[in-house]
């Protein structure tokens, strides 16, 4: 059973021409043949504040996708968005879309557990279940009703080359996770997210605890995995986001201000409060 | 305070010290206090346990445990009560621990804050303060009466069960929620169910947590008496409860009986009855409490 | 697929079931208390409830030395347990190091686990004797060995609740009071006690709750003399309380009698008593339990 790869829904009833109707004055990509489309999203949580307002945002294939800006922005809560983790935090009103593959992913029908083994998500913090690190990574073949101890140790070492961890860990995958390193944490905990073959990966500020040498490798490895997956990547600095971002939009008080090529946005942005904020005037 | 000693020309000066001087002293004199009545509600406890112990220590032999009573019960050994309590025991647990264990998942993992959560929790906090012998009352015209069940171990069992529920629930429901979140939205994010979670993450910590609960609740439902006085407990049983529909003996109701019922009860039987009781309850309190500080001691969060 | 969703659906509705039972479970103990309790009031003209004769074999139900009975029972329970508990939970909570604490809690627990006939067992042997010999007195079955039993009763309810109501004072409500110059001692009754207000008083609820429901312990205690208390040298004089007479006489009534009616009806002013008590401590103690930590972010 490879429940993971089937489609979330059979017919794909997407409207790929979606038009924004709104767009952002400064949007400057349209893309072709995007993996993500937000359209016109709104979100309020219990409080009545709106915390993202109106996105529209189109996220490309095989690339990092950066999405920053300073506290409260709306990053995290778009983010969780896309893999309706959100539904568990006490949400108020959703309006707008997301079409993930042309499958509008918000609507009721569609099936959140395939879903999220669709899009994986690592956590600014590193959490390991309290398992050993093989079974952390099996975890979500457990879940999914795969049994077979082949295809665990394949997608085991497979996952953790992916994450450059491997070398580090092969001969310890029966210690308890906790003994690891939170830079080691963290990588296995992104290793996890690979092994169910998701095709896209979310990161939310996934370097935010580690040391520089453990961030680099971090980076490192989303270059690599760039190449098979989507890429929509919280940093947790500027210096980050200038460093990997292939497309970078930045988030200011629930709106998206700016959105373009990374180089450009860092070196040349159109919006004012985007510069003021990549040259440290606030945030 | 300190600061106060610096200014050596004001009058706070030479005020000060001698007034904090004086506010330890209160202190030391307070704490002193709390400290003697502390050891006035504690040390009855430790002297009951004594007493008990040495008193009714000589009275217990093979035969005691394992014999049944004779000479109207003035002789021989306690061999059914013991029986009896502990199929009692089991009875309880098989009915109280599931349920109990489901509601607190209930509380802890599923229920949303409104106005039938809050009616539940009322209704727990309700179930824990009704008199015990009320619980005896409710079993009599429920089960023994209503469901004719007859004075037998279910109905006993049934009744103590609900008895207990309230302390396994609440117990339950604090390991379940002391369980960090975290670990809940990770399992949700790599696509599991909730129950899935629950099952395969939650649950597995909180089960030291759990059993300490559950043990605590049935020690309670051991050493009742009143609950069991008309739906279960009989006076003198010549032979062993051969199904869940038969009367049987039970420690606490035995002691009961031996220590006020009984003219001419000879100390010993009395006092070996209790160390038997005591020493039911003890274990397993002390059972609760060595996995509590073992699952501490090993928890990786 | 298919199954496992079937699975889930079952599960979560078993669940669902084991929540709302303790609903379920209070509710069915209030019918069948009235059912059986209810043919009482019809039988028995209400004024023979209120004299001040129990005497079921001539018809005579007066509830009010019962009720008396208990009364004065739990109110001498209450009086040194109160104190007590709260002093105990003050310094478990506040004052006691580590290793006191880490044996004076199981201690508490134990107390809270005796079973109720090994009190009574231990009162009719050790206190009763030596209270009839210290305070020379005809009987030392009598009203103030059962408060004294039950009150160490109390204790332990006292003692846990309190304790975590303390427990539950923020670091930083001490932390402000010492940086401000005052001792702990002065924080302790100036600032923690007074933050925990309502747990305190949960805890005091909680626990004379649990003295008025004794049963065995007053049964074997008390002498179970069916007069109304009155005056204060009735302390020292046997009485009767509500449970006991239940416990003591619902053995051999015939069931369906009057007397048997009368019996369940005494249960329903006990679970009423009950439920009042904890419906006020659950109001006072309900604060929210909202999970405070957020989806990771
Ligand atoms: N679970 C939640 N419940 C209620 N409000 C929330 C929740 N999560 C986020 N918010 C609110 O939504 C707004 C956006 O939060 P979000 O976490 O998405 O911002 P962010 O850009 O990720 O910020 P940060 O850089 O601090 O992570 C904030 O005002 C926040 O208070
Ligand atoms: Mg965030």
């Amino acid at each position: 059973m490879n429940a993971f790869n089937s489609d979330l829904n059979e017919p794909s009833p997407v409207p790929m021409e979606v038009k924004p109707r709104a767009l952002n004055a400064s949007m400057e990509i349209v893309l072709t043949d995007p993996k993500i489309i937000v359209e016109h999203l709104s979100i309020s949580y219990s409080d009545g504040t709106e915390s993202l307002k109106d996105i529209y945002l189109a996220i490309p294939k095989n690339a990092i996708t950066v999405l920053f800006g300073p506290a409260g922005g709306g990053k995290s809560t778009l983010l969780r968005t896309i893999n309706r983790l959100n539904d568990l935090a006490d949400v108020v009103k959703v309006q707008g879309h997301v079409w993930l593959d042309g499958v509008d992913i918000l609507s009721p029908e569609i099936d959140v557990i395939k879903l999220r083994r669709k899009v994986g998500i690592v956590f600014a913090r590193p959490v390991v279940l309290p398992l050993t690190i093989r079974q952390n990574l099996t975890y979500g073949l457990e879940l999914a009703g795969q049994k077979d101890r082949t295809i665990h140790a394949d997608a085991v070492e497979r996952s953790l080359k992916a994450a450059a961890i491997w070398d580090e860990v092969k001969d310890r995958l029966d210690e308890p996770a906790v003994s690891l390193s939170g830079g080691q944490q963290q990588r296995i905990c992104l290793a996890r997210s690979l092994v169910l073959e998701p095709e896209v990966i979310l990161l939310d500020e996934p370097t935010s605890g580690l040391d520089p040498i453990s961030t680099g490798k971090v980076e490192a490895s989303l270059q690599t995995l760039k190449e098979n997956y989507t890429i929509v990547l919280v940093p947790h600095s500027v210096q980050q986001a200038a460093r990997v971002a292939d497309y970078a939009a930045f988030f200011l008080g629930g709106e998206l201000i700016e959105y373009t090529i990374g180089k450009q946005i860092f070196t040349n942005p159109l919006d004012s409060r985007t510069e003021d904020y990549v040259e440290g005037r606030f945030g | 305070m300190t600061a106060g000693n610096n200014f050596s020309t004001t009058v706070e000066s030479r005020v000060l010290p001698s007034f904090s001087r004086r506010r330890k002293w209160i202190q030391r004199i307070g704490f002193t206090g709390l400290t003697l009545a502390t050891l006035v509600t504690v040390t009855p406890i430790l002297l009951i346990v004594i007493h008990i112990f040495s008193n009714g220590l000589p009275a217990i032999s093979w035969e005691f445990l394992f014999e049944f009573p004779r000479d109207g019960m003035r002789s021989g050994g306690i061999f059914p009560a013991i029986v009896g309590t502990f199929w009692l025991t089991l009875g309880t647990a098989a009915f109280s621990v599931p349920l109990g264990i489901g509601a607190a998942i209930y509380l802890s993992e599923y229920a949303t804050e409104n106005r039938w959560t809050r009616a539940i929790r009322i209704a727990i906090i309700n179930l824990a303060g009704i008199p015990s012998i009320v619980y005896g009352l409710f079993g009599l015209g429920l089960f023994v009466i209503f469901l004719r069940m007859g004075t037998s171990i279910l109905a006993g069992s049934l009744t103590l069960a609900i008895m207990t529920l309230p302390v396994i629930i609440s117990t339950t429901e604090e390991a379940l929620r002391a369980v960090p979140n975290s670990f809940r939205v990770v399992s949700i994010s790599l696509g599991g169910t909730r129950w899935q979670t629950i099952r395969r993450v939650v649950l597995p910590q909180a089960l030291p947590g759990i059993l300490t609960g559950v043990v605590l609740g049935l020690e309670r439902a051991a050493g009742e008496t009143a609950p069991i006085l008309f739906t279960v407990a009989a006076f003198y049983l010549a032979r062993l409860p051969s199904s869940i529909f038969d009367a049987t003996m039970a420690l606490p109701y035995h002691l009961f009986v031996i220590s006020t019922q009984v003219p001419g009860m000879p100390i010993q039987i009395q006092y070996g009855t209790a160390v038997v009781l005591l020493t039911f309850v003890l274990l397993m309190n002390i059972t609760a409490t060595v996995i509590r500080s073992w699952a501490r001691a090993r928890r990786q969060w | 697929m298919k199954a496992g969703k079937f699975k889930d659906i079952l599960i979560t509705s078993l669940i669902k079931v084991c929540g709302y039972s303790a609903i379920i479970f209070v509710g069915m103990i209030f019918v069948f208390l009235i059912k059986e309790g209810s043919p009482a009031l019809i039988r028995v003209p209400l004024e023979n409830f209120l004299q001040l004769r129990w005497y079921p074999i001539e018809d005579r139900f007066g509830l009010l030395p019962l009720i008396g009975g208990s009364l004065i029972v739990t109110l001498g329970a209450a009086i040194f347990s109160i104190p007590l508990g709260i002093v105990s939970a003050v310094y478990i909570a506040e004052v006691a190091p580590r290793w006191a604490r880490e044996i004076l809690k199981p201690l508490v627990e134990v107390l809270g686990g005796l079973p109720s006939v090994m009190l009574g067992f231990i009162g009719i042997l050790v206190i009763v004797p030596a209270l009839r010999q210290a305070l020379n007195l005809p009987t030392g079955l009598t009203a103030f060995t059962g408060a004294l039993i039950l009150g160490g009763m109390a204790i332990p309810t006292i003692v846990s609740v309190a304790e975590d109501a303390l427990d539950a004072v923020p670091k930083t409500y001490r932390e402000a009071a010492l940086a401000m110059g005052a001792t702990r001692w002065q924080t302790i009754w100036k600032v923690t006690l007074p933050a925990a207000k309502s747990g305190v008083l949960t805890a005091v609820m909680l626990g004379v709750g649990r003295a008025i429901g004794e049963t065995m312990t007053v049964m074997m205690v008390t002498g179970n003399a069916a007069v109304f208390p009155t005056g204060f040298g009735a302390i020292f004089k046997p009485v009767r309380t509500m449970t006991a007479t239940i416990a003591a006489e619902m053995g051999e009534v015939a069931s369906g009698s009057t007397h048997y009616h009368v019996l369940f009806l005494i249960g329903i002013i006990l679970f009423l008593i009950s439920l009042t008590v904890n419906l006020i401590a659950a109001s006072v103690v309900f604060r929210q339990r909202k999970r405070t930590e957020r989806i990771l972010s």
